[in-house]
C-alpha cells in the first residue's frame, strides 16, 4: 500500500500544480479558436490535440483543473465549517435536543443525493459553479456532522476529558481544546474522501449543464460537448475523462494512504 | 432489564414496537422533505407563475396560470393542497406538457425502473464473485488485482465509461444501440438491448464499492472465533468461508445496497441524458430548462420519497435479523 500512498501523492500533486501553473502559463491560449486546427490528434504543438473549435486541450484541461478543485475545494469546506461544529455540539450535548435536531436533520439531506440538491438550487437560482458548490457543500455537511460526533463521542467518556470537566472547563472550551484537535486525524481523512467525490460530483454536475458555465472551462463541459465529437476525434472525450480518473484516483490512495498512517488500528483490517 | 424485560417475554413484541417508532419518523422524514421541496421550489423564487412564465410575460397571462395552479392561496394552504395530492395519486398537471404529472411519471418509470433494477443486479452479481475471491485470496495476485481494478472503479465517472462504451460497442462493434429507447411496445428484447450499456455504465462504480465492501466485511469475520471453530471441526478455507464467513459479512453488504440506491437513482438521471432514454432524469432536466416548476417539484419529491423508504426498509431488515438494533431509537 505504500506504493499506492506514493502514487496517489504524487497523481494529487500533478493535478495542483496544473491548476497552479495555469494561472501563469499553459502551452496555448486555452480560448483561443483555430477552425483549420480543429480535431487534431495529438502532436508535438497540441499535447492532447484540440476540439472542435480547435483550441488546445491540454491548455483547457490545465485550468479545467482550477474549476474542479476550487468547487471540491470550497464544497468540502462548507462541509465541515457546518458540519464539524453541529457534530461537535451534537457530541457535547449527547442524546439531548440538540444531539436528535442534527441527527434527524442530518437524515434529511441523506435524503436528497447532491445532485437532487442541485436540481432543486437550479431549478430555481439558475446553474452556476456557486450553485454546484452549495449542492455538493450542502450534501457534505451531514457527512461530516456524522463523523466529528463519532469521533467526538468516544473522546468524551475518557478519563482526561472527565479531568477537564472537573477543572471547571466548560463545553465549548473542552469541544474545541481537547475533541477538536483529536479527531483532526478523522476529518483529514474524510475530508480527502469528500474532495475526491466532489471533483466526481462536479464532473457530473457541469456535464449535465448544471455546473460552471461558458466560458469558465470545466472537465464535465469539455465532456458534454466532446459526446458529439466523439466516434470522429475519440481524443476530444478520452483526455478529460483520463484527468477526472486520474485526480480523483490520486485523491483516493492517498486518503486510503492517510488513514492507515494515521489510524494504524486499521491497517490490520486491510 | 427494566421496561424491556416485560417486552422481552413476548416474542416479536420487541419487533412491533421498533416498527411502530421507525413508521412515526419515517412519516416524519416524509413530511419534513416534502416541506423543505416546497419551500425552494414555491416559496423562494416568490411568484411561481411569473418565474415560470419569465420576464416578458404580461400581467394577464401570470394572473390566468396562477389561478390555474391554484396559487391565489397562502403558502400554508399551497402546501397542503400540493402534500394532499401526492398522498392520493394527484401530482399536479405539467404546465408545458398539459398532461397529469402522474402519468408523465408513469411513462418514463417504465424506463428509469428497469435500468436501475437491470444496473443493481449487475452490480451485485460482479461483486459478489470478486469480493469473495479477494477475500479468498487475500493479499495474493488476485486479491491485489481486484483492489487496484475496484480503486479504478470508484474513480472513473459513469458518463465518461458510458461514452466509452458507447465508442466501442456502438460505434465500432455496432452491437448494441448507442442511445434512444425504442418502448417496450417493440419487443422485450430491443428495449433490454436499449438498456443494456446504460446499466452496465451505472454498475460499474457501484460493483467496486460492493466488492471492497464485501471484502473486507469477509476478512473482518475470517478472523473471528466460529470461523476457528469451523476450521477445526475439519472445514478448508473455502468452505468456512462460504458456509459461515459469507452469510455474516452479508448485512454490512445489505446496508451498502441500501444506501447505493440513491447514488443509483443520482447516477441515472445523468446516465439517461449520456443515451438520451426517456426516463425520470431526462423529464426533470427538460422541466427545468423549461421552468416547469411543477414537474420539478414532484417528480424530485418521488425521487426523495423513493430514498426514504429504501433506506427505511434496509433499517427493518436489519432489525429483523440483529435484535440488538431494535431496542436503538
Amino acid at each position: 500500500m505504500r506504493i499506492g500512498f506514493g502514487l496517489g501523492i504524487l497523481l494529487s500533486l500533478a493535478a495542483l500544480v496544473a491548476a497552479l501553473v495555469s494561472f501563469v502559463w499553459t502551452p496555448a491560449d486555452p480560448t483561443a479558436m483555430a477552425i483549420a486546427q480543429r480535431l487534431q490528434p495529438p502532436s508535438a504543438a497540441h499535447w492532447a490535440g484540440t476540439d472542435h473549435f480547435g483550441r488546445d486541450i491540454a491548455s483547457m484541461l490545465m485550468v479545467g483543473a482550477r474549476t474542479s478543485l476550487a468547487v471540491a475545494l470550497l464544497a468540502v469546506g462548507i462541509g465541515m465549517a457546518v458540519g464539524v461544529p453541529l457534530g461537535l455540539l451534537a457530541a457535547a450535548r449527547r442524546g439531548g435536543l440538540i444531539d436528535e435536531a442534527v441527527m434527524r436533520m442530518n437524515d434529511l439531506i441523506f435524503a436528497f443525493p447532491s445532485l437532487v440538491i442541485a436540481i432543486l438550487i437550479t431549478a430555481v437560482f439558475g446553474p452556476s459553479a456557486v450553485n454546484a458548490i452549495l449542492a455538493i457543500g450542502i450534501f457534505n455537511i451531514p457527512v461530516f456532522a456524522r463523523v466529528t460526533r463519532g469521533g467526538a463521542l468516544s473522546l468524551w467518556t475518557l478519563d482526561y476529558i472527565r479531568a477537564a470537566r472537573v477543572a471547571g472547563k466548560g463545553m465549548a472550551r473542552i469541544s474545541l481544546e481537547h475533541i477538536l484537535p483529536n479527531i483532526a486525524n478523522l476529518l483529514i481523512v474524510q475530508g480527502t474522501i469528500q474532495f475526491s467525490l466532489g471533483i466526481l460530483a462536479e464532473a457530473g454536475l457541469s456535464y449535465v449543464g448544471l455546473g460552471a458555465q461558458p466560458p469558465t472551462p470545466s472537465w464535465g463541459r469539455m465532456l458534454a460537448e466532446a459526446q458529439t465529437m466523439v466516434t470522429l476525434a475519440p481524443h476530444v472525450a478520452i483526455f478529460p475523462g483520463l484527468a477526472i480518473v486520474a485526480t480523483v484516483l490520486g485523491l483516493n490512495l492517498m486518503g486510503d494512504g492517510l488513514r492507515d498512517a494515521l489510524d494504524p488500528r486499521l491497517r490490520r483490517a486491510r | 432489564m427494566g421496561p424491556s424485560s416485560l417486552a422481552a417475554e413476548i416474542p416479536g413484541s420487541d419487533m412491533i414496537a421498533y416498527l411502530a417508532r421507525r413508521l412515526v419518523s419515517l412519516a416524519l422524514s416524509l413530511a419534513a422533505a416534502s416541506v423543505a421541496i416546497f419551500a425552494v421550489i414555491e416559496v423562494i423564487p416568490g411568484d411561481p407563475a411569473a418565474f415560470m412564465l419569465g420576464l416578458n410575460a404580461s400581467p394577464e397571462t401570470v394572473a390566468a396560470l396562477r389561478a390555474e395552479l391554484g396559487l391565489e392561496g397562502g403558502p400554508v394552504d399551497r402546501y397542503l393542497a400540493w402534500a394532499g395530492g401526492m398522498l392520493t395519486g394527484d401530482f399536479g398537471v405539467s404546465y408545458t406538457y398539459r398532461t397529469p404529472v402522474a402519468d408523465l411519471v408513469a411513462d418514463r418509470l417504465a424506463v428509469s425502473g428497469p435500468l436501475a433494477l437491470l444496473a443493481l443486479a449487475l452490480a451485485a452479481g460482479l461483486a459478489l464473485p470478486v469480493g469473495l475471491l479477494a477475500a479468498a485470496r487475500r493479499g495474493r495476485a488476485a486479491d491485489v488485482a481486484v483492489m487496484g481494478a475496484t480503486q479504478i472503479g470508484i474513480s472513473v465517472p459513469n458518463f465518461w465509461f458510458a461514452m466509452l462504451l458507447v465508442l466501442v460497442f456502438a460505434v465500432n462493434w455496432q452491437v448494441l444501440p448507442a442511445g434512444g429507447f425504442p418502448g417496450w411496445q417493440a419487443g422485450a428484447g430491443p428495449a433490454l438491448a436499449a438498456l443494456i450499456l446504460p446499466a452496465v455504465a451505472l454498475a460499474l462504480p457501484q460493483a467496486a464499492i460492493l466488492a471492497r465492501v464485501l471484502r473486507s466485511a469477509l476478512i473482518e469475520t475470517l478472523g473471528q472465533d466460529y470461523i476457528r471453530t469451523a476450521r477445526a471441526k475439519g472445514l478448508s478455507r473455502g468452505q468456512a468461508l462460504r458456509r459461515h464467513a459469507f452469510r455474516n459479512a452479508l448485512i454490512p453488504v445489505l446496508t451498502i445496497l441500501g444506501m447505493q440506491f440513491s447514488f443509483l437513482l443520482a447516477g441515472a438521471i445523468i446516465i439517461e441524458n449520456v443515451f438520451y432514454l426517456p426516463g425520470l432524469g431526462r423529464l426533470v432536466f427538460q422541466a427545468i430548462t423549461q421552468r416547469d416548476l411543477v414537474v420539478v417539484e414532484s417528480v424530485v419529491m418521488l425521487l426523495v420519497a423513493a430514498v426514504i423508504l429504501v433506506t427505511f426498509l434496509v433499517d427493518l431488515a436489519y432489525a429483523a435479523v440483529d435484535p440488538r438494533l431494535r431496542h436503538r431509537a
